[in-house]
């Protein structure tokens, strides 16, 4: 289908140009608008190889939660980038040489699994084996074969909130609390004093 | 001709183009309505007339309001980020009709009969608030960006309740398909899924109004509505994150909202309210002409559509503006746990109760 293939460059296209930006752009808050990009045109693909349900969650909880937060984050930091690239030069030589060597090993495992591995032996993987939908299709695996990874996984993340709540949680003394609960018990007896004041003597504490 | 014509994909384009314009249109339409309609509603309530100048009743005030916007000029603060702050009204107003792509008005009339329709929906609401983030950002102004801050954090909190309530729905039609969930609620109005989804799960009853009601309010909050429209407050904030925003930019930002909140009343309709569905039978339908049932359906639609509509600016007469602390507390400490409560009691009845 010629209209796959023009949706398909287009969108690889486009995340790959954003990629690119976020590592170039000079305004931080620019930075994560182009990453946002990244993740939807990665969610278009997604789509084109039929598995909408991925997609779907990529932008529900990247796009919709995650990036959100962090351009949240980077529009309130002040950061002096200025500042920051003061050392590039420096550390330049040794940063190409980690990414020289990333390159090289991403090629040779592409390589690897493209003649001889899973690619080469199952050319188009199947968006929804057994003619479900891909929805249910992963749901079987996750709840029967992966249950406890995915127990797991979610632990993970119960330890790192419980964590980033124990951290940032402090009840300092003395900061007025609204507590809705004690609001609406209030009722005229406890609110308020009736007082007889004789005259001449007013109230002593 | 005729074999261009008979190419699949191109009849495929052309087709869908249509129903896209159709829509587009159709909902254009009824925002100029709608928006005259909260106007004389909010005026009501109030005891005022509302706008009655222009056109028999008012009728024509959102076409004058459209002139007026357009004719006017466009200014672009000084240090204002000027390719996100003209990017921000338009990645409003798309994120806004792109929702429409799911929402289906009768049997077959829908633009996208996708599988994950409603995860769909869903994503795009939640995309919704970078329209505003980027406005309030780009506007290099106190004001704007206090008011993107306060949305960002509003939006993604009401949207874990609303995500948890629409599991509920998903778990009762067993689909996320919309044309699949309004079909399960088809015949007597009691196979709503406001009422549980057939007299079978009448159990689920008291849930599922919960959840509607649950909805209602998130949705409310989601679409930056009074009570919830602490984004715009104006006796905080001036106008929030549109402050800045002048002539049709700003006419964007206001379309794209009005176009959020119908489009949010059609999610409560077909998730909630049975969609096109009447409430009774359908089959008299069938010695109809399609197109003539197909319109009686959609009618059907629109009216519920309508009156929730009517709901909204109700709640925008009569609520008053909740405190920023307050809505946090409401949106993570009350909805938050009790919709996961009615996501496990409608998984359970679904596991274990006789429908299973």
């Amino acid at each position: 289908m010629p209209v796959q293939a023009i949706a398909f460059y287009l969108l690889a296209f486009v995340t790959i140009a954003a990629g690119l930006l976020v590592v170039s752009a000079r305004n931080p808050v620019h930075s994560v608008l182009f990453l946002i990009t990244a993740f939807f045109s990665a969610a278009g693909l997604f789509v084109l190889l039929g598995a909408e349900f991925l997609a779907m969650l990529l932008v529900v909880v990247y796009v919709g939660a995650v990036a959100v937060l962090f351009l949240f984050v980077v529009m309130m930091l002040d950061v002096d980038f200025a500042e920051l690239r003061q050392g590039f030069v420096q550390y330049l030589p040794f940063g190409g040489l980690i990414a020289l060597v990333i390159a090289i090993e991403m090629v040779m495992v592409v390589a690897a699994v493209a003649t001889n591995g899973a690619a080469a032996k199952n050319p188009l993987p199947n968006a929804s084996p057994g003619g479900v939908p891909n929805t249910e299709a992963i749901g079987r695996v996750l709840y029967t074969d992966y249950v406890f990874f995915f127990q797991l996984a979610g632990l993970v993340l119960l330890v790192a909130m419980i964590g980033a709540i124990v951290l940032t949680l402090r009840h300092k003394p003395g900061v007025k609390r609204q507590d809705i609960g004690k609001q609406v018990a209030r009722t005229p007896k406890t609110g308020m004093e009736l007082v007889q004041i004789k005259p001449g003597e007013g109230i002593s504490e | 001709m005729q074999a261009f014509f008979a190419n699949p994909a191109v009849s495929w384009t052309l087709l869908t183009t249509g129903g896209i314009l159709l829509v587009v249109i159709w909902v254009l339409l009824s925002l100029a309505f709608l928006l005259l309609a909260d106007r004389k509603i909010w005026a009501g309530v109030q005891m005022r007339k509302g706008p009655n100048v222009v056109g028999p009743f008012g009728l024509l005030q959102s076409f004058a309001d459209f002139f007026k916007f357009v004719l006017k000029e466009i200014v672009i603060p000084a240090g204002a980020d000027k390719v996100v702050f003209i990017l921000a009204p338009l990645i409003s107003l798309i994120l806004a009709f792109v929702g429409w792509a799911v929402v289906p008005f009768a049997p077959g009339w829908v633009v996208s009969n996708l599988n994950v329709g409603i995860l769909y929906l869903l994503a795009m609401s939640s995309l919704g608030v970078y329209g505003i983030i980027m406005g309030g950002w780009a506007s290099n102004s106190k004001y704007p960006f206090l008011g993107a801050l306060r949305s960002a954090a509003q939006m993604v909190s009401y949207e874990v309740s609303i995500g948890l309530i629409i599991i509920t729905v998903i778990l009762l039609a067993g689909s996320m398909n919309l044309s699949t969930i309004v079909e399960k609620q088809s015949g007597w109005i009691w196979n709503w899924n406001v009422f549980g989804g057939g007299l079978n799960n009448l159990v689920l009853l008291p849930v599922m109004v919960v959840a509607m009601g649950m909805f209602y309010i998130s949705a409310l909050a989601e679409t930056n509505r009074p009570p919830f429209d602490l984004p715009e407050a104006e006796s905080e904030l001036v106008a929030g994150y549109q402050v800045e925003y002048s002539s049709t930019p700003y006419l964007l930002f206001m379309v794209a909202e009005y176009s959020n909140i119908v489009l949010m009343c059609a999610m409560i309709s077909v998730l909630f309210f049975g969609g096109w569905n009447p409430g009774f039978p359908t089959d008299f339908l069938s010695s109809w002409h399609p197109f003539a049932a197909n319109l009686f359906l959609a009618l059907v639609f629109y009216a519920k559509i309508c009156f929730w509509f009517f709901m909204f600016a109700m709640a925008k007469a009569i609520v008053p503006r909740y405190r920023y602390d307050q809505l946090m507390r409401l949106g993570w400490k009350v909805f938050l746990p009790t919709s996961l409560v009615l996501v496990a009691a409608v998984a359970a009845w679904r596991v274990f109760g006789p429908a299973a």
